[in-house]
């Protein structure tokens, strides 16, 4: 009953109380590694990315085209049936301009996340990743991507085998 | 199924960092709950504990951590988490323990105490991304947000000028709420001014990490008509998962919302819900996400919410009053006890007990919905009188 309580419940602290000892903390450094399979589907996708090449998997039950590729169709829940090469080309389906890391560290050079929709993959379908060689201030929805490939002997079987999409000149 | 009552509500302050600990923090929220509805922890039969990851603590196991202050010692109790659609889910949780007939009262508890985690809470959140295809791109939390919100206002042509409005509505419902962490007087140029994180989204746009605590009481018809000469009943409830899969869908519009709030309209049997819902309070960790939300709670045109805020009619004395108690962005986002704070405020309004935020009129029904993990996760209540 809001309108009843005179003193709510709570105390903040400030950053001094914390610095100047009058509460005490404890402090601890969780140290955890983990190793993850990539798994039957992603496995090939990685494989394929260090081929220089994206694949998706086709579903014979609903006829889309999978992008990340499963082994399975969350919609028809049924086995997937294919194999299918994309293309390294793609449209711009939204983007971000970001000036912090992601323990808030502060960025000079911002990085620029994009959804981009894979061309050859089923409408809609896209995959995170990073836009370069393009002026922030020029980068539109809608706007046609290309995938910039490290070189053969510097890829290792990861998304980040692709360095970034730039714009196709007159795309 | 059995009619559902929440009879008592209590919350702490929302404050960047408690001195308390989360037990601690559980416990005055609940005991407030309890002792507003003239109960005792004897009355409680079942216990839910609503807390979102595990990894802003540091602790595993959270609701066994939690539940001494939660009231849960030698009591059925569990822990419910659908990320930061944890705290509307929560009193879903005890709406089905009541329902079922099961249990006749029970205690329903959010906490979140979000300042544990070093440097910065939002690191806890990069481990939502998908740790094969997307982790190493270096995601942050605010990425999804930012595409989302880019998405959204390209589709409809919605302007950040237009998005601000909300920050600045809902920062100064703010200043009336007794536990409010950032309540504030600024203007659209405010906003704007402030620091760009990830175009297009600024400072301001964000509601701050908090901790704190909020809690309520459900129970029976026939403990309710006993113990509570005001019981605000729970008319529907409603939840829905989107694919995880997040960059395969339109981000511009959450079909997991108007999924969750479709289940809660029918059980209600509302069937105009721009007609039948008179107060809001859509999840608002971000100024755009307001408007997102209303859209898909179907209670304006795919678009629209933009030109409702304008237009004053979400303000506390427009047609449809939304986030009268100051939001997320005002009060403040301890995740899983920011969404409950929004169930306690519809709670204490329906009852006119809200003091100086007061809608006008009295309402008679009102909607709280929360969002969470992926942009994937809608969950929806609605309580009437």
């Amino acid at each position: 009953m809001t309108v009843k309580i005179k003193e709510w419940p709570g105390t903040a602290l400030s950053s001094r109380d914390i610095e100047e000892g009058r509460v005490l903390t404890v402090r601890h450094k969780l140290r955890a590694e983990y190793e993850w399979d990539a798994g039957v589907a992603i496995g090939r996708y990685l494989r394929e990315l260090k081929n220089g090449r994206l694949i998706a998997r086709r579903c014979g039950g609903c006829e889309r085209t999978l992008l990340p590729p499963r082994m399975f169709c969350e919609e028809c829940f049924t086995p997937t049936s294919e194999w299918v090469y994309v293309g390294a080309t793609g449209t711009v389906n939204t983007f971000s301009i970001c000036y912090v890391r992601w323990d808030v560290v502060r960025l000079k050079e911002p990085l620029l996340p994009a959804v981009i929709t894979v061309d050859g993959a089923s409408p809609g379908m896209g995959i995170l990743h990073l836009l370069g060689e393009v002026r922030p201030d020029d980068i539109r929805v809608g706007m046609r991507v290309q995938a910039v490939w490290k070189s053969p002997d510097e890829r290792e079987g990861a998304i980040t085998d692709i360095k970034y999409w730039k714009p196709i000149q007159g795309g | 199924m059995a009619k559902v009552a929440v009879v008592g509500a209590g919350m702490t302050k929302f404050v960047r960092r408690a001195q308390e600990t989360g037990p601690e923090l559980s416990w005055q929220a609940a005991k407030m709950a309890l002792d507003s509805a003239g109960l005792t922890l004897k009355d409680v039969d079942a216990v839910v504990i609503g807390s979102a990851p595990d990894a802003f603590d540091g602790v595993h196991m959270k609701g066994e951590y939690l539940a001494e202050g939660a009231g849960a010692w030698r009591k059925p109790c569990i822990r419910g988490f659908v990320g930061g659609g944890t705290g509307v889910f929560s009193p879903i949780q005890g709406w089905y323990h009541v329902a079922s007939g099961q249990f006749d009262t029970v205690l329903v508890v959010c906490e979140e105490k979000m300042s544990s985690c070093h440097p910065h809470p939002q690191g806890a959140f990069i481990t939502i991304f998908d740790h094969i295809t997307e982790r190493p791109l270096g995601p942050n939390l605010l990425w999804i947000f930012a595409l989302e919100m880019n998405r959204y206002m390209t589709v409809h042509g919605i302007t950040k000028e237009e998005i601000a409005l909300v920050a600045v509505k809902n920062k100064k419902n703010a200043l009336d709420h007794p536990c409010s962490q950032l309540g504030a007087e600024l203007t659209v140029q405010d906003i704007l001014d402030s620091e760009v994180l990830a175009w297009p989204v600024n400072r301001l746009d964000v509601s701050p990490a908090s901790d704190g605590a909020a809690a309520i009481v459900m129970c029976a018809e026939h403990v309710a008509k006993r113990v509570s000469d005001k019981p605000v009943w729970v008319e529907g409830v409603g939840w829905h998962l989107d694919t995880a899969y997040w960059t395969n869908r339109d981000l511009y519009y959450p079909r997991y919302v108007e999924y969750a709030a479709r289940m809660a309209y029918e059980m209600a049997g509302i069937k105009e819900p721009r007609k039948e819902i008179h107060i809001v309070e859509p999840y608002d960790p971000f100024d755009y996400k307001e408007l997102h939300h209303l859209e898909g709670l179907l209670l304006c045109d795919r678009g629209q919410a933009a030109r409702l805020t304008a237009d004053g009619v979400t303000q506390r004395d427009g047609d449809l009053p939304v986030c009268p108690s100051g939001g997320l962005l005002g009060v403040g986002n301890p995740i899983a006890a920011a969404g409950l704070m929004k169930v306690c405020e519809l709670f204490w309004q329906l009852r006119g007990e809200a003091g100086k935020r007061q809608v006008p009129g009295t309402p008679r029904r009102g909607l709280a919905q929360a969002w969470g993990d992926l942009m994937q996760v809608g969950t929806v209540v609605i309580l009437g009188r």
